[in-house]
């Protein structure tokens, strides 16, 4: 059997799990610090 | 452990290893992913199959590392109330799935050609699948009531109790006769790998972990900000009021 296209099925749900983990929770991570930035930015100037 | 539990303590060291943590576990990982699939040798017996166990073994150490963490946070949460222990443990759960499920995964796969069956209830990979549902469980737990506090609760007392299967997984392939083979790296007696499979494969394993370190942290300091925000967004709408 051709074990090729089982290694990339598994590479391929690997990598591309990690990187989508990856990007999500720092994506997550900079929106929510931005927002607590910007409202106490807000607080700041009233 | 306690001088640490202070959010603004925990914060300014979080964001000083975020990133580094994240670089060096990408690079690493790459460069053992890399390693593994095109300068490693095939296996004398599993032939080029073996490539596989660069992401599968990581994925599996850190599906059970992952799920030793959650319940050591969660331990610390019930007995000491550390305020960041249920934010690690809220951290830690989703993650944590994320491995379990892709060792399960990356499992079956290498199973067809090796076994000839993508699955077997055999007593690893059905201890590994009740890993897989007990951090599913576990995170329906933390939201489960209205009361974020008896919902990180209830939560530590399931990941607490669901531990008792983390020694099961390790020792599985020893208490069973298993189609899985048995442990190939141990503290105590060794290896059985040899060194051209054996280092690509470590390399992985600690770009995965240091991925791992870095991925929790980004979502504490998301769940952290988070509550700051909405704390100062209902004081803002309060001063309005």
């Amino acid at each position: 059997m051709n074990a090729w296209p089982f290694i990339a099925a598994a590479y391929g749900i690997g990598v591309t799990g990690i990187a989508g983990l990856v990007i999500y929770s720092y994506g997550s991570m900079r929106a929510a610090e931005r927002v607590a930035a910007l409202l106490k930015e807000r607080k700041r100037d009233r | 452990m306690h001088r640490y539990a202070n959010p603004t303590r925990f914060l300014s060291i979080a964001r000083r290893w975020t990133d580094p943590l994240l670089v060096a576990g990408l690079v690493l990982t790459a460069g053992a992913l890399a390693w593994g699939l095109f300068v490693a040798p095939p296996d004398y017996l599993q032939g080029q199959l073996v490539r596989i166990i660069y992401i599968h073994v990581p994925a599996a150490w850190l599906g059970v590392g992952a799920y030793t963490s959650l319940a050591i946070a969660s331990a610390a949460g019930l007995v000491w109330r550390h305020p960041l222990a249920f934010v690690a443990a809220r951290a830690i759960a989703p993650v944590g799935a994320f491995f379990a499920a892709v060792c399960l995964l990356t499992g079956s796969i290498w199973g067809r050609p090796a076994w000839g069956t993508w699955w077997e209830w055999d007593a690893r990979l059905t201890s590994m699948l009740i890993l897989f549902f007990l951090y599913l469980a576990v995170m329906a737990m933390q939201t489960a009531y209205d009361s974020r506090e008896r919902s990180e609760r209830a939560a530590a007392i399931l990941a607490l109790v669901g531990a008792v299967n983390v020694p099961i997984i390790k020792f599985s392939v020893e208490w069973w006769n298993t189609l899985h083979q048995g442990n190939s790296i141990s503290v105590f007696t060794g290896t059985t790998i040899a060194g051209p499979i054996l280092y690509p494969l470590l390399a992985s394993i600690l770009g995965h972990s240091l991925l791992f370190g870095a991925v929790v942290l980004m979502r504490m300091r998301s769940e952290l900000a988070t509550t700051r925000a909405s704390a100062r967004a209902r004081r803002f709408a309060e001063a309005l009021a």
